[in-house]
């Protein structure tokens, strides 16, 4: 630090500072809360459950998170309207195939062919919108200025949030709670709830079969290939369009399957529920290094559990009430930190350094 | 009929007049070697045939066939295969990856298992690194991994971008041999060097770009004995 001051280089002083003020801060609630009991007392349960919801939370993210890295990875984009995909896929099971089969008890007669059912859908449509979008609003910019496919992320995002407000209307839709799902597990003598069980699994499943797809099969080596040289990828006979546009549909569907976990956990859905998880997905990404496919499950997981043990374990304890609703202070704080000091992510490439 | 004809092709990139009337031909068999100085249009050529810099005007056809309807991926199993300037290997995969992304457009297996046996057997030293990250070898295993990327597509015409360029001088020889030796399996090769000596050494006919035009065309035995080349590319006064 005091080479800093010498230079008489400022901003790094002043990077320094904040980055030791947040350290300080952190540290400072944390013992406050676990050796002089600030706050409401927890016990070893409780903490157990913020780990559990965090956990699941976290999974959620580390699903849409995906579909960041992989378009990232292979066209260097940042896709704002991924979290589009999430919620048309998610919004249009609901209504036309998770609702009908609840009111008609088929749901609850046969949860895992209805699951499934449910499942199917969202990841066809959200696959299906994720392709028109590639289609009509990024393909035709691929030569363009790496802002303008930026943009029109952003423009895609709002015609897709609307679009479905115009579809499904703006009022929360109910999700079908699912009777087996009523309850909970005891593991390890944590009580679980079913539904967080469920998630955590399935995006485990997912994760894993992701991971396979791309390392292992042909299709997957395409798309790192694409990812790291087109014109050469094209050389080897790769389809470089369709491979790209593979690419957007597996995040899609990913993020389908996320949707509706979403709705087991919090039994609503609204043409609006795609912002804040895409937004803090999008977090996720760049936390564990954006391209890196073990960076984003690996980052949606710890901003989960971060989210879920912060605000009970440190903001209690430097004293501010209410943290819960001070997580998303949280998650986007470690945004900006991340993208400060470690832009590379906990896996990953520098983002500056990438090329274009 | 000549396996390749390139015929009055102009390229450009963005307002840049890159290739001004460019015709060749290359025979069945042949191994071609175009020279030329930086910015000749050596790359450009390639790239054009090759489908990733699509022709403005003229025509290219490959037995008789116009390739201008195809694709650059769609020409990879046409039979053209190249190895791109700074041999474009994938580093973030395998040897083997690698390998496998160059049979991309074929599926027999069987014939690919065969063709991968045959290149590390070409190349011995890919064989004992084949699951290592292509991005980790030297420059020489690199060429090597590029030239035998190509060769797992079996092509009829091999389109070689430098295959010379920041190789040490013994292992330029090596890779000139290889050359050959691939052409003696009964690959067309058309080279693309700085290097004319090693160049016009290896090739049968030759031909000498300058700002996008040919300028010379020769047997590689002529071109050598040729003052205005041997003054220009091979550094004889």
């Amino acid at each position: 630090m005091l080479k800093q001051i010498r230079d008489g280089d400022w901003i790094s002083l002043v990077l320094w500072l904040f980055r030791a003020v947040v350290i300080l801060l952190v540290l400072y609630g944390t013992v406050a809360k676990l050796f002089f009991g600030v706050g409401n007392a927890y016990s070893g349960r409780d903490w157990a459950n913020f780990f559990i919801s965090g956990l699941s939370q976290g999974s959620l993210y580390a699903l849409i998170a995906l579909g960041y890295t992989l378009v990232y990875g292979v066209l260097f984009m940042i896709n704002f309207a991924h979290g589009e995909f999430f919620m048309s896929g998610t919004l249009t099971a609901t209504v036309f195939v998770a609702l009908p089969l609840s009111a008609s008890g088929f749901l609850d007669r046969t949860p895992i062919i209805g699951m499934m059912l449910i499942l199917i859908t969202a990841m066809s449509v959200s696959m299906g919108v994720a392709l028109l979008t590639e289609r009509v609003a990024y393909r035709p910019l691929r030569r363009a200025p790496r802002l303008v496919p930026l943009i029109t992320a952003i423009g895609a995002s709002f015609f897709w949030q609307y679009y479905f407000r115009g579809l499904f209307g703006s009022s929360l839709i109910p999700f079908p709670e699912l009777q087996v799902l009523q309850g909970r597990y005891t593991i390890l003598g944590v009580e679980i709830l079913k539904t967080r069980a469920v998630v955590i699994v399935a995006s485990l499943i997912m994760l894993v079969g992701l991971y396979f797809f791309v390392m292992r099969t042909k299709t997957g080596k395409a798309i790192r290939a694409v990812a790291e040289d087109k014109d050469v990828a094209a050389l080897m006979g790769i389809d470089v369009d369709r491979t790209i546009a593979i690419t957007f549909a597996t995040g899609a569907a990913m993020a389908g399957a996320a949707g509706v976990l979403y709705g087991l956990v919090f039994r609503q859905v609204v043409f609006s529920m795609g912002f804040v998880p895409g937004i803090k997905a999008f977090t996720a990404a760049v936390l564990g290094g954006i391209g890196s496919i073990p960076g984003a499950a690996l980052g949606g997981l710890f901003l989960g559990i971060f989210e879920a043990i912060g605000p009970p374990l440190f903001l209690e304890g430097l004293g501010i009430p209410g943290g819960h609703q001070l997580k998303d202070v949280i998650a986007f704080t470690m945004l900006v930190l991340v993208l400060i000091f470690r832009p590379q992510g906990i896996i990953g490439e520098r983002l500056a350094e990438k090329k274009a | 009929m000549a396996l390749l004809e390139v015929h009055n092709v102009h390229a450009y990139y963005g307002n840049i007049h890159a290739l001004k009337g460019i015709s060749l031909t290359v025979q069945e068999g042949e191994i071609v070697s175009l020279i030329g100085g930086n910015g000749a249009g050596k790359t450009t050529t390639l790239r054009a045939i090759s489908g990733l810099l699509p022709p403005r005007a003229g025509y290219i056809t490959l037995q008789g066939e116009d390739l201008r309807r195809y694709k650059a991926h769609q020409l990879v199993s046409k039979g053209v295969a190249m190895v791109p300037e700074g041999r474009g290997v994938f580093a973030r995969l395998t040897v083997e990856e690698n390998l496998e992304m160059g049979a991309y457009h074929r599926s027999d297996r069987t014939g690919i298992a065969a063709d991968m046996k045959r290149v590390y057997q070409l190349f011995p030293r890919l064989e004992e690194r084949r699951r290592q990250l292509a991005g980790t070898m030297s420059g020489g295993e690199q060429q090597m991994l590029a030239m035998g990327r190509a060769l797992m597509s079996r092509p009829s015409l091999l389109l070689l971008d430098e295959p010379s360029m920041g190789l040490a001088p013994v292992l330029v020889e090596a890779i000139f041999q290889t050359i050959k030796e691939i052409n003696k399996a009964g690959t067309t090769i058309l080279l693309v060097e700085q290097n004319a000596h090693m160049a016009l050494q290896t090739a049968h006919r030759g031909y000498v770009l300058q700002t996008g035009e040919i300028v010379l065309e020769d047997s590689a035995h002529n071109l050598q004995q040729n003052p205005v080349v041997q003054k220009a590319y091979l550094g004889i006064d």
